[in-house]
C-alpha cells in the first residue's frame, strides 16, 4: 500500500462512473497529491490508463488485490 | 497538447439509445474533450425536464430478453399491452442493480463536466414543443450553426 493523499472508493460503480467520478475528485486536489481509488469495475483497469495517458496525469500504481483493484494516480 | 473536440448528434428518445450519446460525452469531457451534443428529432426526448424513456422490446430482435425469453417468446407477444412498460422498468433495474448511472445522472454528470447540449430548433418547431419542457442550460440553434463546431471536431458521432 503506497502513500496517498486522498482515497476514493468506486466499489460497486459501473463504466463510466469510476472515471468520472475520479475525475471530480482528483479536480479538488493539488498538483502532485495522490489519489487512491478502489474499484470493483474490471473494465476500469484499462479505463484508468488510457484516463492518464490522454490527461497526463500519472498512473502510479495498478493492481488487484483481495477481488478489487487498486488504483495510485498523482496528480499532474 | 492542444483539446480535442467531441460533436454528437443525438436522434433517437429510447431508453436504450439515451445511453450512448450521454456516457461518450461524459466520458470525452473527462479525458479533457470539448463536447457538444446536437439532439434532434427523437433525440429531444433525452433534454425533458421528466425523462420518461422507455424500449420496446418489438421490432428488436437484438435486445437480450430475460430467461431466454428471446429464444421462443413470439414477436407478437410483445405488442401486448404492458409489454413496454414492463420491459422498460426490467432494463432500469437491471442498470440499478448493475452500478450502472441513470440517464438523469449521467446528463447532470455531462451538464457539470461543460457539455454544451443543443436543441435542433427546427425539431422543436416542427413537433410544437415549448422550451418549458426541457432543463435549463441548452441551447437552440440549427444545423448549420452546428457544423461550425462540428467541421472543426476530431471525432463526429451521429447516434
Amino acid at each position: 500500500m503506497s502513500e496517498y493523499t486522498e482515497l476514493f472508493d468506486a466499489s460497486g460503480l459501473n463504466c463510466p462512473l469510476p472515471i468520472l467520478r475520479s475525475k471530480k475528485v482528483l479536480n479538488t486536489l493539488s498538483s502532485g497529491e495522490v489519489l487512491y481509488i478502489i474499484a470493483t469495475d474490471s473494465g476500469s483497469v484499462k479505463d484508468f490508463d488510457a484516463f492518464c495517458n490522454q490527461t497526463g496525469h500519472e498512473l502510479l500504481e495498478s493492481n488487484e488485490a483481495d477481488g478489487k483493484y487498486h488504483f495510485y494516480i498523482k496528480k499532474v | 497538447m492542444s483539446e480535442k473536440k467531441l460533436a454528437i448528434i443525438a436522434t433517437k428518445g429510447t431508453l436504450d439509445w439515451a445511453y450512448p450519446p450521454f456516457i461518450l460525452a461524459s466520458t470525452a469531457a473527462a479525458l479533457g474533450y470539448e463536447t457538444q451534443i446536437f439532439f434532434t428529432f427523437y433525440g429531444l426526448q433525452l433534454l425533458k425536464k421528466n425523462l420518461k424513456l422507455e424500449v420496446s422490446p418489438l421490432g428488436n430482435p437484438g435486445m437480450p430478453m430475460p430467461m431466454g425469453m428471446d429464444k421462443w417468446f413470439p414477436v407478437i407477444g410483445t405488442a401486448i399491452p404492458g409489454m413496454q412498460s414492463i420491459m422498460s422498468m426490467m432494463m432500469k433495474q437491471k442498470m440499478k442493480s448493475k452500478g450502472v448511472a441513470s440517464v438523469e445522472d449521467l446528463r447532470s454528470m455531462c451538464l457539470e463536466a461543460e457539455v454544451k447540449m443543443v436543441a435542433c430548433q427546427m425539431t422543436v418547431d416542427l413537433f410544437d414543443m415549448n422550451s418549458s419542457e426541457f432543463i435549463d442550460g441548452i441551447d437552440y440553434a440549427g444545423a448549420t450553426t452546428f457544423f461550425e463546431f462540428a467541421g472543426e471536431s476530431d471525432v463526429n458521432l451521429f447516434i
